[in-house]
Protein backbone atom coordinates (compact mmCIF):
# COMPACT_ATOMS: atom_id res chain seq x y z
CA UNK A 1 0.00 0.00 0.00
CA UNK A 2 0.94 3.52 -0.17
CA UNK A 3 2.31 5.44 2.52
CA UNK A 4 1.31 8.62 1.63
CA UNK A 5 -2.99 8.58 1.63
CA UNK A 6 -5.92 10.66 1.90
CA UNK A 7 -7.01 10.46 5.81
CA UNK A 8 -10.64 8.77 6.82
CA UNK A 9 -13.70 10.21 4.99
CA UNK A 10 -16.66 9.37 3.33
CA UNK A 11 -15.02 9.99 -0.12
CA UNK A 12 -13.68 6.23 -0.49
CA UNK A 13 -16.76 4.80 0.56
CA UNK A 14 -18.29 6.86 -2.33
CA UNK A 15 -15.65 6.09 -4.49
CA UNK A 16 -16.29 2.13 -3.90
CA UNK A 17 -20.12 2.08 -3.95
CA UNK A 18 -21.41 1.28 -7.70
CA UNK A 19 -18.81 -1.32 -7.61
CA UNK A 20 -19.30 -2.78 -4.71
CA UNK A 21 -23.32 -2.31 -5.57
CA UNK A 22 -22.88 -4.34 -8.99
CA UNK A 23 -20.86 -6.83 -7.48
CA UNK A 24 -23.44 -7.15 -4.51
CA UNK A 25 -26.73 -7.38 -6.64
CA UNK A 26 -24.88 -9.48 -9.39
CA UNK A 27 -22.48 -11.23 -8.06
CA UNK A 28 -22.59 -12.15 -4.50
CA UNK A 29 -26.16 -12.74 -4.25
CA UNK A 30 -26.76 -15.30 -7.62
CA UNK A 31 -23.22 -16.51 -6.32
CA UNK A 32 -24.78 -17.32 -2.53
CA UNK A 33 -28.15 -18.30 -4.30
CA UNK A 34 -26.15 -20.84 -6.79
CA UNK A 35 -24.69 -22.47 -3.50
CA UNK A 36 -27.86 -22.48 -1.26
CA UNK A 37 -30.36 -24.38 -4.27
CA UNK A 38 -27.04 -26.69 -4.54
CA UNK A 39 -28.37 -28.18 -1.31
CA UNK A 40 -32.44 -28.06 -1.99
CA UNK A 41 -34.25 -29.60 -4.73
CA UNK A 42 -36.58 -27.37 -5.91
CA UNK A 43 -39.78 -27.61 -7.77
CA UNK A 44 -39.80 -25.66 -10.90
CA UNK A 45 -43.33 -24.77 -11.26
CA UNK A 46 -44.02 -24.52 -7.57
CA UNK A 47 -41.52 -23.16 -5.95
CA UNK A 48 -41.49 -25.72 -2.81
CA UNK A 49 -37.69 -26.32 -1.80
CA UNK A 50 -36.44 -29.26 0.37
CA UNK A 51 -33.27 -29.48 1.95
CA UNK A 52 -31.70 -32.58 0.77
CA UNK A 53 -27.70 -31.99 1.51
CA UNK A 54 -25.02 -33.11 -0.96
CA UNK A 55 -27.32 -35.27 -2.92
CA UNK A 56 -27.37 -33.27 -5.56
CA UNK A 57 -24.00 -33.41 -5.72
CA UNK A 58 -24.25 -36.51 -5.65
CA UNK A 59 -26.81 -37.21 -8.47
CA UNK A 60 -25.35 -35.07 -10.99
CA UNK A 61 -21.76 -36.23 -10.66
CA UNK A 62 -22.86 -39.83 -10.42
CA UNK A 63 -25.21 -39.29 -13.61
CA UNK A 64 -23.41 -41.23 -16.75
CA UNK A 65 -23.70 -38.01 -18.61
CA UNK A 66 -21.34 -36.01 -16.26
CA UNK A 67 -18.73 -38.36 -16.42
CA UNK A 68 -18.55 -38.29 -20.25
CA UNK A 69 -18.82 -34.26 -20.11
CA UNK A 70 -16.03 -34.43 -17.19
CA UNK A 71 -13.92 -36.52 -19.55
CA UNK A 72 -14.50 -35.13 -22.70
CA UNK A 73 -13.67 -31.66 -20.76
CA UNK A 74 -10.52 -32.79 -20.06
CA UNK A 75 -9.21 -33.58 -23.68
CA UNK A 76 -11.00 -30.82 -24.55
CA UNK A 77 -9.22 -28.56 -22.72
CA UNK A 78 -5.36 -30.72 -23.02
CA UNK A 79 -6.30 -31.09 -26.85
CA UNK A 80 -6.61 -27.02 -27.18
CA UNK A 81 -3.41 -26.17 -24.80
CA UNK A 82 -1.21 -28.44 -26.95
CA UNK A 83 -2.58 -27.60 -30.51
CA UNK A 84 -2.90 -24.20 -29.79
CA UNK A 85 0.31 -23.32 -27.42
CA UNK A 86 2.15 -25.67 -29.82
CA UNK A 87 1.13 -23.52 -33.10
CA UNK A 88 1.51 -20.78 -31.39
CA UNK A 89 4.77 -20.73 -30.19
CA UNK A 90 6.02 -21.85 -33.57
CA UNK A 91 4.66 -18.81 -35.13
CA UNK A 92 5.98 -16.25 -32.73
CA UNK A 93 9.56 -18.02 -32.38
CA UNK A 94 9.54 -17.76 -36.82
CA UNK A 95 8.08 -14.01 -36.32
CA UNK A 96 10.61 -13.19 -33.93
CA UNK A 97 13.54 -14.46 -36.28
CA UNK A 98 11.98 -12.84 -38.98
CA UNK A 99 11.66 -9.54 -38.34
CA UNK A 100 11.97 -9.16 -34.55
CA UNK A 101 8.12 -8.95 -34.67
CA UNK A 102 7.41 -5.71 -36.60
CA UNK A 103 6.03 -7.21 -39.64
CA UNK A 104 2.82 -7.66 -41.36
CA UNK A 105 3.08 -11.30 -40.31
CA UNK A 106 2.52 -9.96 -36.91
CA UNK A 107 -0.81 -8.50 -37.88
CA UNK A 108 -2.11 -11.09 -39.78
CA UNK A 109 -1.84 -13.38 -37.24
CA UNK A 110 -3.15 -11.80 -33.90
CA UNK A 111 -6.30 -10.00 -35.54
CA UNK A 112 -8.59 -13.10 -35.60
CA UNK A 113 -8.14 -12.53 -31.88
CA UNK A 114 -10.84 -9.68 -32.43
CA UNK A 115 -13.11 -12.48 -33.63
CA UNK A 116 -16.34 -13.73 -31.22
CA UNK A 117 -16.42 -17.30 -30.38
CA UNK A 118 -19.88 -18.07 -31.48
CA UNK A 119 -18.97 -16.50 -35.11
CA UNK A 120 -15.44 -18.64 -35.18
CA UNK A 121 -18.44 -21.11 -34.37
CA UNK A 122 -20.43 -19.96 -37.39
CA UNK A 123 -17.39 -20.44 -39.69
CA UNK A 124 -16.36 -23.73 -38.04
CA UNK A 125 -20.30 -24.55 -38.63
CA UNK A 126 -19.55 -24.13 -42.30
CA UNK A 127 -16.23 -24.87 -42.74
CA UNK A 128 -16.89 -28.45 -41.65
CA UNK A 129 -20.33 -28.74 -43.11
CA UNK A 130 -20.88 -32.51 -44.54
CA UNK A 131 -21.72 -30.61 -48.21
CA UNK A 132 -20.20 -27.37 -48.54
CA UNK A 133 -17.56 -27.24 -46.26
CA UNK A 134 -13.72 -27.48 -47.54
CA UNK A 135 -12.46 -29.02 -44.30
CA UNK A 136 -15.16 -31.92 -44.65
CA UNK A 137 -13.96 -32.46 -48.46
CA UNK A 138 -10.63 -32.70 -47.72
CA UNK A 139 -11.41 -35.58 -45.08
CA UNK A 140 -13.52 -37.13 -47.53
CA UNK A 141 -10.46 -36.83 -49.97
CA UNK A 142 -8.53 -38.93 -46.62
CA UNK A 143 -10.97 -41.73 -46.64
CA UNK A 144 -13.01 -39.85 -43.40
CA UNK A 145 -16.59 -39.27 -43.90
CA UNK A 146 -17.06 -36.60 -41.66
CA UNK A 147 -20.44 -36.16 -39.90
CA UNK A 148 -20.56 -33.34 -37.33
CA UNK A 149 -23.43 -32.92 -35.43
CA UNK A 150 -24.01 -36.57 -35.91
CA UNK A 151 -20.91 -38.59 -34.43
CA UNK A 152 -20.18 -37.95 -31.04
CA UNK A 153 -15.90 -38.16 -32.09
CA UNK A 154 -16.34 -35.36 -35.49
CA UNK A 155 -18.05 -33.16 -33.58
CA UNK A 156 -15.69 -33.44 -30.78
CA UNK A 157 -12.66 -33.45 -33.88
CA UNK A 158 -14.97 -30.06 -35.32
CA UNK A 159 -15.05 -28.05 -31.77
CA UNK A 160 -11.37 -28.71 -30.76
CA UNK A 161 -10.19 -27.46 -34.24
CA UNK A 162 -12.31 -24.23 -33.74
CA UNK A 163 -11.76 -23.46 -30.35
CA UNK A 164 -8.27 -24.03 -30.76
CA UNK A 165 -7.47 -21.99 -33.55
CA UNK A 166 -9.39 -19.27 -31.86
CA UNK A 167 -6.80 -19.27 -29.27
CA UNK A 168 -3.86 -18.84 -31.42
CA UNK A 169 -3.55 -15.06 -31.41
CA UNK A 170 -3.89 -14.43 -27.43
CA UNK A 171 -1.19 -17.10 -27.09
CA UNK A 172 0.85 -15.94 -30.22
CA UNK A 173 0.86 -12.17 -28.77
CA UNK A 174 2.25 -13.43 -25.52
CA UNK A 175 4.63 -15.49 -26.69
CA UNK A 176 5.61 -12.82 -29.47
CA UNK A 177 6.05 -10.43 -26.23
CA UNK A 178 7.60 -12.84 -24.20
CA UNK A 179 10.82 -13.34 -26.51
CA UNK A 180 10.81 -10.02 -27.28
CA UNK A 181 11.80 -9.04 -23.55
CA UNK A 182 14.94 -11.89 -24.12
CA UNK A 183 17.47 -9.33 -23.94
CA UNK A 184 19.91 -8.84 -27.05
CA UNK A 185 22.99 -9.67 -24.86
CA UNK A 186 21.85 -12.85 -23.61
CA UNK A 187 20.61 -14.29 -27.07
CA UNK A 188 24.34 -12.91 -28.38
CA UNK A 189 25.99 -14.73 -25.63
CA UNK A 190 24.18 -17.96 -26.17
CA UNK A 191 25.09 -17.14 -30.08
CA UNK A 192 28.95 -17.77 -29.43
CA UNK A 193 28.45 -20.64 -26.91
CA UNK A 194 25.75 -22.76 -28.95
CA UNK A 195 26.34 -23.23 -32.24
CA UNK A 196 22.74 -25.53 -33.04
CA UNK A 197 19.97 -22.79 -32.90
CA UNK A 198 17.60 -25.87 -31.98
CA UNK A 199 19.53 -26.67 -29.20
CA UNK A 200 20.06 -22.95 -28.20
CA UNK A 201 16.51 -22.76 -28.14
CA UNK A 202 15.22 -25.57 -26.24
CA UNK A 203 18.36 -24.51 -23.62
CA UNK A 204 18.27 -20.73 -23.24
CA UNK A 205 15.26 -19.45 -24.92
CA UNK A 206 12.83 -21.80 -23.84
CA UNK A 207 13.35 -21.82 -20.08
CA UNK A 208 13.07 -17.97 -19.85
CA UNK A 209 9.94 -18.59 -21.84
CA UNK A 210 9.03 -20.64 -19.09
CA UNK A 211 6.72 -18.03 -16.83
CA UNK A 212 5.06 -17.20 -20.02
CA UNK A 213 4.05 -20.37 -20.93
CA UNK A 214 2.78 -21.41 -17.64
CA UNK A 215 0.86 -18.53 -17.40
CA UNK A 216 -0.65 -18.99 -20.58
CA UNK A 217 -1.47 -22.41 -19.67
CA UNK A 218 -3.29 -21.32 -16.97
CA UNK A 219 -5.45 -18.73 -19.19
CA UNK A 220 -5.75 -21.08 -21.85
CA UNK A 221 -7.40 -23.71 -19.37
CA UNK A 222 -9.75 -20.87 -18.69
CA UNK A 223 -10.55 -20.18 -22.18
CA UNK A 224 -11.37 -24.17 -22.87
CA UNK A 225 -13.94 -23.76 -19.92
CA UNK A 226 -15.21 -20.77 -19.81
CA UNK A 227 -14.82 -18.90 -22.98
CA UNK A 228 -15.70 -21.74 -25.34
CA UNK A 229 -19.71 -21.66 -24.70
CA UNK A 230 -19.96 -19.57 -27.76
CA UNK A 231 -18.17 -22.09 -30.16
CA UNK A 232 -19.94 -25.29 -28.61
CA UNK A 233 -23.00 -23.50 -28.56
CA UNK A 234 -23.32 -22.56 -32.10
CA UNK A 235 -21.16 -25.76 -33.56
CA UNK A 236 -24.79 -27.55 -31.71
CA UNK A 237 -27.05 -25.70 -33.26
CA UNK A 238 -28.54 -25.31 -30.56
CA UNK A 239 -29.28 -29.18 -30.26
CA UNK A 240 -26.93 -31.05 -27.70
CA UNK A 241 -28.73 -34.65 -28.51
CA UNK A 242 -25.82 -37.16 -28.37
CA UNK A 243 -23.00 -34.44 -29.13
CA UNK A 244 -20.08 -33.65 -26.32
CA UNK A 245 -20.54 -30.95 -23.95
CA UNK A 246 -17.93 -29.77 -21.66
CA UNK A 247 -18.98 -29.15 -18.01
CA UNK A 248 -19.57 -25.55 -18.07
CA UNK A 249 -22.13 -25.78 -21.12
CA UNK A 250 -23.83 -28.50 -19.23
CA UNK A 251 -24.43 -26.25 -15.92
CA UNK A 252 -26.51 -24.06 -18.55
CA UNK A 253 -28.38 -27.07 -20.19
CA UNK A 254 -28.95 -28.67 -17.07
CA UNK A 255 -30.13 -25.70 -15.95
CA UNK A 256 -32.19 -23.94 -18.56
CA UNK A 257 -33.22 -27.09 -20.91
CA UNK A 258 -33.28 -29.76 -18.42
CA UNK A 259 -34.87 -27.23 -15.41
CA UNK A 260 -33.11 -29.33 -12.93
CA UNK A 261 -32.05 -26.28 -10.48
CA UNK A 262 -30.45 -27.79 -7.34
CA UNK A 263 -28.05 -30.38 -10.25
CA UNK A 264 -27.19 -27.51 -12.28
CA UNK A 265 -25.93 -25.40 -9.15
CA UNK A 266 -24.25 -28.28 -7.67
CA UNK A 267 -22.13 -28.42 -10.76
CA UNK A 268 -21.65 -24.57 -10.76
CA UNK A 269 -20.32 -24.83 -7.06
CA UNK A 270 -17.65 -27.69 -8.63
CA UNK A 271 -16.91 -25.57 -11.40
CA UNK A 272 -16.31 -22.86 -8.57
CA UNK A 273 -13.62 -24.72 -6.85
CA UNK A 274 -11.98 -25.53 -9.64
CA UNK A 275 -12.05 -21.61 -10.58
CA UNK A 276 -10.83 -21.29 -7.10
CA UNK A 277 -7.56 -23.91 -7.03
CA UNK A 278 -6.69 -22.38 -10.58
CA UNK A 279 -6.78 -18.79 -9.78
CA UNK A 280 -4.36 -19.93 -6.52
CA UNK A 281 -2.40 -21.07 -9.22
CA UNK A 282 -2.36 -17.87 -11.40
CA UNK A 283 -1.85 -15.74 -8.50
CA UNK A 284 1.30 -17.66 -7.10
CA UNK A 285 3.08 -17.09 -10.52
CA UNK A 286 1.89 -13.38 -11.05
CA UNK A 287 4.17 -13.17 -7.68
CA UNK A 288 6.74 -15.01 -9.17
CA UNK A 289 7.13 -12.75 -12.04
CA UNK A 290 7.25 -9.58 -9.71
CA UNK A 291 9.14 -10.92 -8.03
CA UNK A 292 12.24 -12.14 -10.64
CA UNK A 293 11.74 -10.41 -13.50
CA UNK B 1 10.94 -29.91 -40.70
CA UNK B 2 15.06 -29.50 -42.64
CA UNK B 3 13.79 -31.35 -44.96
CA UNK B 4 11.33 -28.82 -46.29
CA UNK B 5 14.17 -26.38 -46.67
CA UNK B 6 16.41 -28.50 -48.40
CA UNK B 7 15.09 -28.61 -51.34
CA UNK B 8 14.60 -24.61 -51.21
CA UNK B 9 17.96 -23.80 -49.95
CA UNK B 10 19.47 -23.52 -53.60
CA UNK B 11 16.65 -20.66 -55.09
CA UNK B 12 17.96 -17.65 -53.47
CA UNK B 13 21.54 -18.32 -55.40
CA UNK B 14 23.72 -18.02 -52.51
CA UNK B 15 27.07 -17.27 -53.76
CA UNK B 16 29.37 -20.06 -53.95
CA UNK B 17 32.20 -18.52 -51.43
CA UNK B 18 29.23 -17.55 -49.07
CA UNK B 19 30.04 -18.74 -45.63
CA UNK B 20 28.54 -21.81 -44.34
CA UNK B 21 27.32 -20.00 -41.52
CA UNK B 22 25.45 -17.15 -43.55
CA UNK B 23 23.85 -19.93 -45.87
CA UNK B 24 22.78 -21.82 -42.80
CA UNK B 25 21.59 -18.52 -42.03
CA UNK B 26 19.60 -17.65 -45.25
CA UNK B 27 18.17 -21.36 -44.65
CA UNK B 28 16.58 -20.79 -41.21
CA UNK B 29 15.15 -17.72 -42.02
CA UNK B 30 13.47 -19.32 -45.54
CA UNK B 31 12.15 -22.01 -43.09
CA UNK B 32 10.92 -19.24 -40.93
CA UNK B 33 8.89 -17.40 -43.67
CA UNK B 34 7.39 -21.05 -44.44
CA UNK B 35 6.24 -21.07 -40.78
CA UNK B 36 4.64 -17.83 -41.02
CA UNK B 37 2.99 -18.13 -44.44
CA UNK B 38 1.20 -21.35 -43.24
CA UNK B 39 0.30 -19.15 -40.18
CA UNK B 40 -1.74 -16.70 -42.10
CA UNK B 41 -3.20 -18.89 -44.40
CA UNK B 42 -4.26 -20.92 -41.18
CA UNK B 43 -5.19 -17.96 -39.65
CA UNK B 44 -6.48 -15.78 -42.51
CA UNK B 45 -7.54 -18.29 -44.97
CA UNK B 46 -11.32 -19.53 -43.08
CA UNK B 47 -11.57 -15.40 -43.37
CA UNK B 48 -11.00 -15.27 -47.06
CA UNK B 49 -13.82 -17.89 -47.92
CA UNK B 50 -16.17 -16.94 -45.74
CA UNK B 51 -16.13 -13.01 -47.39
CA UNK B 52 -15.67 -14.48 -50.78
CA UNK B 53 -18.32 -16.77 -50.09
CA UNK B 54 -20.83 -14.39 -48.87
CA UNK B 55 -20.56 -12.71 -52.40
CA UNK B 56 -22.04 -15.99 -54.29
CA UNK B 57 -25.72 -17.22 -54.56
CA UNK B 58 -26.90 -19.70 -52.06
CA UNK B 59 -27.93 -22.27 -54.63
CA UNK B 60 -24.01 -22.23 -55.95
CA UNK B 61 -22.80 -22.53 -52.53
CA UNK B 62 -25.19 -25.42 -51.98
CA UNK B 63 -24.29 -27.32 -54.68
CA UNK B 64 -20.71 -26.46 -55.29
CA UNK B 65 -19.25 -25.74 -51.77
CA UNK B 66 -18.06 -22.70 -49.80
CA UNK B 67 -16.05 -20.27 -52.35
CA UNK B 68 -13.05 -18.84 -53.07
CA UNK B 69 -13.72 -16.76 -55.60
CA UNK B 70 -15.79 -13.19 -55.93
CA UNK B 71 -19.10 -14.27 -56.72
CA UNK B 72 -19.86 -10.35 -57.67
CA UNK B 73 -23.26 -10.48 -55.47
CA UNK B 74 -21.69 -8.17 -52.65
CA UNK B 75 -23.75 -6.02 -52.78
CA UNK B 76 -27.27 -7.32 -52.66
CA UNK B 77 -26.06 -9.70 -49.42
CA UNK B 78 -25.34 -7.08 -47.39
CA UNK B 79 -28.22 -4.77 -48.55
CA UNK B 80 -30.56 -7.57 -47.76
CA UNK B 81 -28.97 -8.43 -44.41
CA UNK B 82 -27.90 -4.30 -43.54
CA UNK B 83 -31.45 -3.02 -44.33
CA UNK B 84 -34.15 -5.74 -44.74
CA UNK B 85 -35.80 -7.71 -41.61
CA UNK B 86 -37.55 -11.11 -41.86
CA UNK B 87 -35.11 -13.63 -42.96
CA UNK B 88 -32.93 -15.24 -40.56
CA UNK B 89 -33.76 -12.51 -37.74
CA UNK B 90 -37.15 -11.69 -37.78
CA UNK B 91 -38.14 -8.07 -38.07
CA UNK B 92 -34.45 -7.05 -37.10
CA UNK B 93 -32.46 -5.46 -39.82
CA UNK B 94 -28.64 -6.16 -39.74
CA UNK B 95 -27.62 -2.18 -39.00
CA UNK B 96 -30.28 -2.67 -35.61
CA UNK B 97 -27.75 -5.44 -34.42
CA UNK B 98 -24.42 -3.60 -35.21
CA UNK B 99 -26.27 -0.21 -33.39
CA UNK B 100 -26.91 -2.59 -30.58
CA UNK B 101 -23.58 -4.12 -30.60
CA UNK B 102 -21.95 -0.49 -30.63
CA UNK B 103 -23.84 0.62 -27.74
CA UNK B 104 -23.39 -3.02 -25.46
CA UNK B 105 -19.59 -2.50 -26.51
CA UNK B 106 -19.81 1.07 -25.47
CA UNK B 107 -21.53 0.69 -22.35
CA UNK B 108 -19.44 -2.62 -21.09
CA UNK B 109 -16.28 -0.57 -21.55
CA UNK B 110 -16.83 2.77 -20.03
CA UNK B 111 -19.19 1.20 -17.80
CA UNK B 112 -16.25 -1.09 -16.77
CA UNK B 113 -13.38 2.05 -16.63
CA UNK B 114 -15.37 4.16 -14.35
CA UNK B 115 -16.47 2.10 -11.81
CA UNK B 116 -13.19 0.07 -11.58
CA UNK B 117 -11.16 3.48 -11.79
CA UNK B 118 -13.17 4.66 -8.87
CA UNK B 119 -13.29 1.65 -6.57
CA UNK B 120 -9.17 1.43 -6.94
CA UNK B 121 -8.64 4.66 -6.24
CA UNK B 122 -10.40 4.31 -3.02
CA UNK B 123 -8.90 0.85 -2.43
CA UNK B 124 -4.90 2.46 -3.23
CA UNK B 125 -5.34 6.21 -2.03
CA UNK B 126 -8.11 6.27 1.30
CA UNK B 127 -6.48 4.91 4.23
CA UNK B 128 -10.14 3.41 5.98
CA UNK B 129 -11.48 0.83 7.93
CA UNK B 130 -13.00 -2.36 5.91
CA UNK B 131 -10.43 -1.16 2.94
CA UNK B 132 -8.93 -4.79 2.73
CA UNK B 133 -12.28 -6.27 3.33
CA UNK B 134 -13.69 -4.06 -0.07
CA UNK B 135 -11.06 -5.13 -2.05
CA UNK B 136 -11.27 -8.47 -1.17
CA UNK B 137 -15.28 -8.86 -2.15
CA UNK B 138 -14.12 -7.22 -5.87
CA UNK B 139 -11.40 -9.58 -5.98
CA UNK B 140 -13.99 -12.88 -5.22
CA UNK B 141 -15.43 -12.02 -8.63
CA UNK B 142 -12.33 -13.17 -10.83
CA UNK B 143 -13.38 -16.39 -8.89
CA UNK B 144 -16.55 -17.12 -10.31
CA UNK B 145 -17.15 -16.22 -14.10
CA UNK B 146 -20.64 -15.31 -15.28
CA UNK B 147 -20.73 -18.57 -17.38
CA UNK B 148 -20.58 -21.03 -14.19
CA UNK B 149 -23.50 -18.46 -12.12
CA UNK B 150 -25.89 -17.85 -15.28
CA UNK B 151 -28.97 -19.23 -13.97
CA UNK B 152 -28.85 -17.52 -10.63
CA UNK B 153 -27.40 -14.42 -12.20
CA UNK B 154 -30.80 -14.76 -14.33
CA UNK B 155 -33.15 -15.31 -11.86
CA UNK B 156 -31.89 -12.12 -10.08
CA UNK B 157 -31.98 -10.01 -13.03
CA UNK B 158 -35.72 -11.36 -13.26
CA UNK B 159 -36.85 -10.82 -10.09
CA UNK B 160 -35.59 -6.85 -10.54
CA UNK B 161 -37.38 -7.19 -13.68
CA UNK B 162 -34.44 -5.80 -15.62
CA UNK B 163 -34.59 -8.54 -18.27
CA UNK B 164 -34.65 -6.70 -21.83
CA UNK B 165 -33.20 -4.03 -20.31
CA UNK B 166 -29.59 -2.18 -21.00
CA UNK B 167 -28.90 -2.23 -17.22
CA UNK B 168 -29.85 -5.37 -17.23
CA UNK B 169 -27.69 -6.29 -20.01
CA UNK B 170 -24.77 -4.40 -19.14
CA UNK B 171 -24.46 -4.52 -15.21
CA UNK B 172 -24.17 -8.27 -14.66
CA UNK B 173 -21.21 -8.16 -17.08
CA UNK B 174 -19.05 -6.15 -15.85
CA UNK B 175 -19.29 -6.92 -12.45
CA UNK B 176 -15.72 -8.03 -12.42
CA UNK B 177 -12.60 -7.54 -11.39
CA UNK B 178 -10.53 -7.60 -13.95
CA UNK B 179 -10.21 -3.98 -14.37
CA UNK B 180 -10.15 -3.00 -10.83
CA UNK B 181 -7.08 -5.18 -10.29
CA UNK B 182 -5.50 -3.71 -13.13
CA UNK B 183 -5.82 0.10 -11.75
CA UNK B 184 -4.87 -0.94 -8.67
CA UNK B 185 -1.36 -2.42 -9.78
CA UNK B 186 -1.37 0.56 -12.21
CA UNK B 187 -1.98 3.43 -9.33
CA UNK B 188 0.49 1.64 -7.00
CA UNK B 189 3.37 2.01 -9.31
CA UNK B 190 2.71 5.99 -9.19
CA UNK B 191 5.28 7.47 -7.18
CA UNK B 192 3.97 8.72 -3.75
CA UNK B 193 6.04 12.03 -4.03
CA UNK B 194 2.92 13.12 -6.22
CA UNK B 195 0.16 12.83 -4.02
CA UNK B 196 2.47 14.52 -1.06
CA UNK B 197 3.38 17.77 -3.65
CA UNK B 198 -0.69 17.93 -4.58
CA UNK B 199 -1.22 18.00 -1.19
CA UNK B 200 1.19 20.64 -0.27
CA UNK B 201 -0.53 22.41 -3.01
CA UNK B 202 -3.36 21.96 -0.81
CA UNK B 203 -5.13 19.63 -3.68
CA UNK B 204 -8.05 17.34 -2.40
CA UNK B 205 -9.41 13.79 -3.26
CA UNK B 206 -10.92 15.11 -6.60
CA UNK B 207 -8.58 17.74 -7.83
CA UNK B 208 -5.98 15.32 -7.74
CA UNK B 209 -7.97 12.44 -9.38
CA UNK B 210 -8.82 14.91 -12.13
CA UNK B 211 -5.77 16.88 -12.66
CA UNK B 212 -3.18 14.37 -11.40
CA UNK B 213 -4.20 10.80 -11.99
CA UNK B 214 -6.87 10.77 -14.55
CA UNK B 215 -3.99 12.51 -17.01
CA UNK B 216 -1.37 10.12 -15.72
CA UNK B 217 -3.50 6.95 -16.49
CA UNK B 218 -4.90 7.96 -20.50
CA UNK B 219 -2.63 5.50 -22.26
CA UNK B 220 -3.90 2.68 -19.55
CA UNK B 221 -7.44 3.98 -19.76
CA UNK B 222 -7.17 3.63 -23.74
CA UNK B 223 -6.01 0.48 -23.97
CA UNK B 224 -8.40 -0.86 -21.55
CA UNK B 225 -11.04 0.41 -23.33
CA UNK B 226 -9.97 -1.37 -26.41
CA UNK B 227 -9.84 -4.57 -24.82
CA UNK B 228 -12.89 -4.10 -23.50
CA UNK B 229 -14.67 -2.49 -26.35
CA UNK B 230 -13.92 -6.22 -28.01
CA UNK B 231 -14.98 -8.01 -25.17
CA UNK B 232 -17.92 -6.19 -24.86
CA UNK B 233 -19.14 -6.69 -28.72
CA UNK B 234 -18.01 -10.76 -28.38
CA UNK B 235 -20.62 -10.94 -25.41
CA UNK B 236 -22.88 -14.02 -26.35
CA UNK B 237 -24.21 -16.30 -23.84
CA UNK B 238 -25.84 -13.62 -21.51
CA UNK B 239 -27.63 -11.64 -24.17
CA UNK B 240 -28.70 -14.68 -25.29
CA UNK B 241 -30.69 -14.94 -22.14
CA UNK B 242 -31.18 -11.58 -21.46
CA UNK B 243 -32.61 -10.31 -24.46
CA UNK B 244 -35.59 -12.40 -25.96
CA UNK B 245 -36.73 -8.76 -27.35
CA UNK B 246 -35.71 -8.69 -30.89
CA UNK B 247 -35.05 -5.13 -31.13
CA UNK B 248 -32.40 -6.06 -28.41
CA UNK B 249 -30.91 -8.20 -30.18
CA UNK B 250 -26.79 -7.58 -30.90
CA UNK B 251 -25.34 -8.85 -33.61
CA UNK B 252 -23.19 -11.95 -32.23
CA UNK B 253 -26.44 -12.56 -30.28
CA UNK B 254 -27.98 -12.67 -33.99
CA UNK B 255 -25.74 -15.61 -35.31
CA UNK B 256 -27.44 -17.82 -32.32
CA UNK B 257 -30.70 -17.18 -34.30
CA UNK B 258 -29.15 -17.78 -37.63
CA UNK B 259 -28.49 -21.26 -36.62
CA UNK B 260 -32.73 -21.50 -35.83
CA UNK B 261 -33.74 -20.80 -39.13
CA UNK B 262 -31.07 -23.33 -40.87
CA UNK B 263 -32.29 -26.39 -38.93
CA UNK B 264 -35.51 -26.05 -41.50
CA UNK B 265 -34.41 -24.90 -44.58
CA UNK B 266 -34.21 -26.32 -47.41
CA UNK B 267 -30.93 -24.28 -49.06
CA UNK B 268 -30.41 -21.92 -46.29
CA UNK B 269 -29.58 -18.46 -47.04
CA UNK B 270 -25.84 -19.62 -46.66
CA UNK B 271 -24.53 -15.91 -48.21
CA UNK B 272 -26.62 -14.44 -45.92
CA UNK B 273 -25.05 -15.79 -42.64
CA UNK B 274 -21.49 -15.50 -43.88
CA UNK B 275 -22.09 -12.22 -44.85
CA UNK B 276 -23.36 -11.35 -40.64
CA UNK B 277 -20.68 -13.24 -39.95
CA UNK B 278 -18.36 -10.85 -41.85
CA UNK B 279 -20.61 -7.68 -40.22
CA UNK B 280 -20.29 -9.74 -36.44
CA UNK B 281 -16.44 -9.70 -37.06
CA UNK B 282 -15.49 -6.80 -38.83
CA UNK B 283 -15.67 -3.82 -36.20
CA UNK B 284 -14.08 -5.05 -33.46
CA UNK B 285 -11.29 -6.90 -35.76
CA UNK B 286 -11.06 -2.83 -37.31
CA UNK B 287 -10.48 -1.34 -33.89
CA UNK B 288 -7.41 -4.32 -32.86
CA UNK B 289 -5.92 -3.47 -36.44
CA UNK B 290 -6.49 0.41 -36.02
CA UNK B 291 -5.38 0.23 -32.50
CA UNK B 292 -2.63 -2.66 -32.77
CA UNK B 293 -0.34 -1.13 -30.23
CA UNK B 294 -2.57 -0.14 -27.58
CA UNK B 295 -4.63 -2.92 -27.73
CA UNK B 296 -1.37 -5.49 -27.35
CA UNK B 297 -0.09 -3.02 -24.61
CA UNK B 298 -3.84 -3.34 -23.10
CA UNK B 299 -3.89 -7.07 -23.27
CA UNK B 300 -0.31 -7.77 -21.76
CA UNK B 301 -0.64 -5.15 -19.28
CA UNK B 302 -3.77 -6.34 -18.09
CA UNK B 303 -3.95 -10.40 -18.15
CA UNK B 304 -0.85 -10.80 -16.49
Amino acid sequence: MKKVQFGPSWTPYLLLAPQLIIVALFFLWPAGEALRSSFYLEDPFFGNATFVGFDNYVDSTSAADYGRSAQFTAVFTVSICVISLGIALALAVSADAVLRGKSPYKTALMWVYAIAPPVAGLIGVMMFDQHIGPLSDFARWLGWEMQVGVSYFDTAVAMITVAAWKQIPVNFIFFLSGLQGIPNSLREAAAIDCRSPARRFWTVVFPLLAPTSFFLLVINITYAFFETFGVIDVMLKGEPGNNPVTLVYKVFLDGFRGQDLGGSSAQSVILMIAVFALTIVQFRLIERRVHYS
Amino acid sequence: MTALADPLAPAPAAPAAARPVNRARRRAQILHHIVLIFGVLLMCGPMVVTFMSSTWDPVVIHSEGLQLGYGGKFLETYETVLLKGGGFTGEITGTLMLWNSVLLGLGFAIGKIVISMLAAYAIVYFRFPFASLAFWVIFATLLLPLEVRILPSYEVVQRLGMLNSWSGLILPLIASATATFFFRQFFRSIPDELLEAARIDGAGPFRFFVDILAPLSKTMMAAIFIIMFVVGWNQYLWPALMTTDESMFTIVRGIRQILQVWIGANIPDYNQALALAILAMAPPALVVLVFQRMFIKGLVETEK
